[in-house]
């Protein structure tokens, strides 16, 4: 398909701007101006609209097709959300208009979803106070680190080391990397926790603290987590919870009565948010007691006659780390599916969320490895080892998924299993949609045996078929410049 | 719960199946770690939930007239953005990890760095960033990488709310965060260049600055250059459509926020940072980048490369620990690109700067009201001083209808009377002359 500038025709427009209503300026020094417009297209409205259409129908999206990408959650996005979203009188709001004398009794609204929203993912989470500013789940590590360096500071620590597990995702090593920490992975044991033994040996006073995802990236719950934050704790350090893969327990288990300290939170997992293509997601962070004075400048607080405000009043706290409150457009969409779910609710997505992986795992175990076959959580890791065999991989299984109508699951990850092909249904998905998906790996699986090439030509149904990524990497055409 | 589609009968079927009973699903969870139900409200329907969130959202007075701006802008944005973000194909699809049936973002994503580059006159773009605040710390810690150095200048006509984001990330770093202060509302070259010596990373500017005034920052380009630092520059976008690009001036990496390409203000977020640079330093780029390759037939498609920077690869050795990008903004700012074109975007920019100097020379024609800087040039965004404190007035002409703009003693000393003023191609000639109208009857 052409590029937008491919499409290009000198003189057409897309748009009448406003006429202008004042004089033009004579005000600007021409040495200050750019010497040619900048080349962008020149299309008509139409031009533009089946531009971007016709793109649109080459995406797999939650509401075209099953869509398990382990790790991600990509729930149902309850269109309820986008539409309250969309009222004007959130997204015309400026951020500023708070902070201005006066200004505050004009975002009432804004600042109560703000509040509220704190309070209640601080009881989904066992947590005193939440901080909705990071604007991503690693956004949301960087900022749970930082504050962990901050409490460290400020009783005298000398600590350098922030240990985490082999089967973490790739981001918790670098968000302790990025705030200045060095990082001990601490390995698995052979039921796919945390080892224990290895942790109490690495375990120094160096240490700042731990980050964990639990349920982890095996979609297995690790029952000894009480005794690790314990450990932790021992030595002054603090225990992170990479609250990725909460979908799997919202409403059953609270981060905080596991023991942990931080926690951070995907909105656009757990809590339905659109993903955007890659986002923008939201990623709020939520602290026990002893880290509320940490926390990012502002917050906002209710004051005794019901009213809301900003309070910037935090000495103690690591600054600001987004310029205003974060994604609020996401927040609000997150704080609509809570609303909507309720108590009852949550629990019961979490059940759903379960069962479904269960179902598929186990009616899929006869026909793939699995290193970790037992009680799993919201998704699972299987093992694409007994087709590579045959030279079938896990990305050819993927790519034959893609002809049967479906978007693969996480392929190669975590990297601690072999062939891993990670599946997440999550709970919206109904069982004659999970039934026919296991029917389609079942098929691949028999395939795989009795017709290899066939599934290594997957897929052909697709406006493009495999993609050669190494010659993407080696020419690096990665713009279309105006030559 | 209409989300969940399965049926009570057909979860009983499921757990038959599997041997499981709901108490077992959660049988590996410890006893005294289950909670006994969190305590939040009951559920709703849509039709409450609508109804609440309306009287919520009540409480929220749009009716102003808005000349706020301080980095976020109130633009106009065509319906064919809304439309096209309406696509649930794009908004529902998540990072493009599948080619094949992610073309749809990927070439989206693509013209994204393709405008961004035309715009700034760089050679390459990441798919996007967080935000114009993260985007200039991602490129502060680009530049500490690419020299291996650990100094940083960074002048104080940078928007303040970036320079203190800048704080908080790097407390923990060792890293010299030496801060000049502007020369009459512009970077202060004087300092700039007194501190410029072998140890630099980077200088980082903004154009148009903070105070709306704009320049020409080749002289600092070369400047830098001879020591061997980069100059980062923070732009906005809009501008673009007539100012001097970073490019020309020779900046080696350019951010800025995006939200004025098609987003609205939404009380924060979510926005859009991007980030450009020169092909040489594609490799230490930060964040997400889309390639364009050919599949086994020679079709042309596009797939997310130089992944071997990103943290799932390389863990704690990463550019950076980020792992999405702003896609759905992104694609906005493409659209909005795309529709406005080659023409439409420099009208748009020289409305701006047309009816800010209209308004500069409105309000400046009333008594007491005065430049506060001598600097001549602005984009559509001035420093006005004010015979009495500028956070009073504003709160006065709040209750008259105006954000009539940003009082700068909230980040400046000796600026209690100063107001910032921002006009964007949305304000008529007839607010601005009831803006000055009001003013000059509080004053």
């Amino acid at each position: 398909m052409k590029l937008s500038f491919e499409k290009s025709v000198k003189g057409r427009r897309g748009l009448r701007v406003a006429a202008g209503d004042v004089p033009t300026s004579i005000n600007l020094n021409p040495a200050l101006l750019r010497d040619k417009p900048a080349e962008l297209p020149e299309m008509s409205e139409l031009d533009v609209v089946r531009h971007f259409t016709e793109l649109s129908r080459r995406n797999f999206g939650v509401d075209t097709n099953f869509y398990p990408l382990g790790s991600c959650t990509m729930k149902y996005n309850p269109k309820v959300c986008e539409r309250i979203a969309a009222y004007p009188t959130f997204t015309h709001l400026h951020p500023i208009l708070p902070q201005l004398c006066g200004g505050e009794k004009l975002t009432q609204g804004a600042l109560q979803i703000l509040w509220e929203m704190d309070c209640l993912l601080s009881e989904i989470c066992g947590m005193k106070a939440f901080t909705m500013q990071p604007m991503a789940g690693a956004h949301g590590e960087l900022t749970g680190i930082t504050m962990m360096a901050a409490y460290h500071r400020d009783r005298g620590n000398k600590k350098s080391i922030v240990l985490i597990p082999d089967s973490a995702h790739g981001t918790n090593p670098a968000s302790a990397a990025i705030a200045g920490y060095s990082v001990k992975s601490v390995p698995s044991d052979e039921n796919g926790w945390m080892s224990v033994g290895a942790l109490k040996e690495m375990l120094t006073d160096e240490v700042a603290g731990l980050m964990l995802t639990n349920p982890n990236t095996l979609g297995l719950f690790d029952p000894n987590i009480g005794e690790i934050c314990r450990l932790i704790h021992s030595v002054d350090g603090l225990a992170y919870y990479d609250g990725a893969n909460l979908n799997a327990i919202v409403g059953k288990v609270r981060p905080g009565d596991m023991g942990f300290d931080i926690v951070h939170i995907n909105l656009h997992k757990t809590f339905a948010t659109p993903h955007g293509g890659g986002g923008p997601g939201a990623g709020p962070v939520g602290v026990v007691s002893k880290l509320t004075d940490f926390l990012p400048i502002s917050t906002v607080i209710k004051r005794q006659d019901g009213t809301f405000a900003l309070d910037y009043d935090k000495p103690k706290s690591i600054g600001y780390i987004a310029p205003f409150y974060g994604n609020f457009g996401i927040i609000l969409r997150a704080y609509v599916y809570i609303l909507m779910s309720g108590r009852d609710g949550l629990e019961r997505v979490a059940e759903n969320a379960v069962l479904n992986a269960n179902y598929m795992k186990e009616k899929l175990r006869p026909y793939y490895d699995m290193e970790h076959p037992q009680l799993c959580k919201h998704e699972f890791v299987l093992s694409a080892t007994r087709q590579a065999a045959h030279g079938v991989h896990a990305i050819d299984i993927a790519k034959g998924l893609i002809d049967a109508g479906y978007h693969p699951p996480t392929m190669y990850f975590p990297m601690i299993v072999k062939e891993a092909l990670m599946i997440e249904p999550t709970e919206n998905e109904s069982k004659e949609t999970m039934d026919a998906f296991i029917d389609a790996m079942i098929e691949l699986a028999k395939r795989a045996q009795t017709d290899p090439q066939s599934i290594k030509a997957a897929p052909t149904k697709t406006p493009v078929g495999r993609l050669d990524e190494t010659r993407a990497a080696r020419e690096m055409k990665i713009a279309s410049l105006d030559s | 719960m209409p989300y969940i589609t399965n049926t009570d009968e057909q979860r009983r079927q499921m757990l038959a199946e599997i041997g499981l009973t709901t108490e077992g699903l959660f049988g590996d969870v410890p006893a005294g770690l289950r909670c006994r139900g969190v305590n939040l409200p009951e559920g709703m329907g849509e039709q409450e939930v609508r109804g609440k969130l309306a009287e919520i959202a009540a409480k929220n007075h749009i009716n102003v007239t808005s000349f706020l701006g301080g980095g976020f802008y109130d633009h106009f944005i065509p319906s064919v953005v809304y439309s096209v973000l309406g696509r649930s194909e794009f908004y529902t699809a998540y990072t493009p990890y599948q080619p094949e049936v992610s073309q749809g973002t990927l070439q989206a994503i693509f013209e994204f760095q393709s405008l961004i580059c035309r715009l700034t006159e760089m050679e390459a773009s990441n798919a996007s960033m967080y935000d114009g605040g993260t985007a200039l710390y991602e490129a502060m810690m680009m530049a500490l990488r690419i020299t291996g150095r650990n100094k940083i200048i960074i002048d104080d006509s940078v928007n303040p709310i970036y320079r203190v984001m800048m704080h908080s990330y790097t407390r923990n770093l060792h890293i010299d965060l030496v801060e000049t202060n502007n020369h009459q509302g512009l970077a202060n070259r004087e300092s700039i260049l007194k501190s410029l010596d072998s140890g630099v990373a980077a200088v980082v500017l903004q154009n148009p600055n903070f105070f709306g005034s704009i320049d020409d920052f080749t002289d600092i380009a070369q400047a830098a250059h001879e020591k061997g630092a980069l100059l980062i520059v923070s732009c906005y976008p809009i501008s673009l459509g007539i100012l001097k690009t970073p490019g020309a001036m020779g900046a080696d990496i350019v951010t800025g926020e995006g939200q004025s390409l098609g987003l609205p203000m939404s009380f924060g977020g979510p926005y859009l940072g991007f980030m450009a640079t020169r092909k040489k330093y594609v490799r230490n780029l930060p964040g997400r980048i889309v390639g364009e390759t050919v599949d086994s037939a020679g079709r042309r498609g596009f797939v997310l490369t130089l992944q071997t920077r990103e943290q799932h690869i390389r863990r704690d050795k990463a550019t950076s620990n980020i792992c999405s990008n702003e896609a759905l903004c992104a694609l906005a700012a493409t659209v909005y690109l795309t529709l406005l074109g080659k023409e439409g975007l420099r009208e748009t920019a020289q409305l701006c700067a047309d009816k800010a100097s209209y308004a500069y020379q409105r309000l400046t024609a009333i008594p007491g009201v005065k430049p506060h800087f001598p600097a001549k040039w602005v984009f559509n965004e001035m420093v006005l001083d004010l015979p009495h404190d500028a956070a009073d007035v504003i709160g006065r002409l709040i209750e008259k209808g105006f954000a009539a703009g940003f009082p700068l003693s909230r980040y400046y000393k000796d600026m209690d009377n100063s107001i910032l003023i921002a006009v964007t191609e949305k304000r008529t000639k007839q607010q601005i002359g009831m803006l000055a109208e009001e003013l000059e009857a509080i004053l």
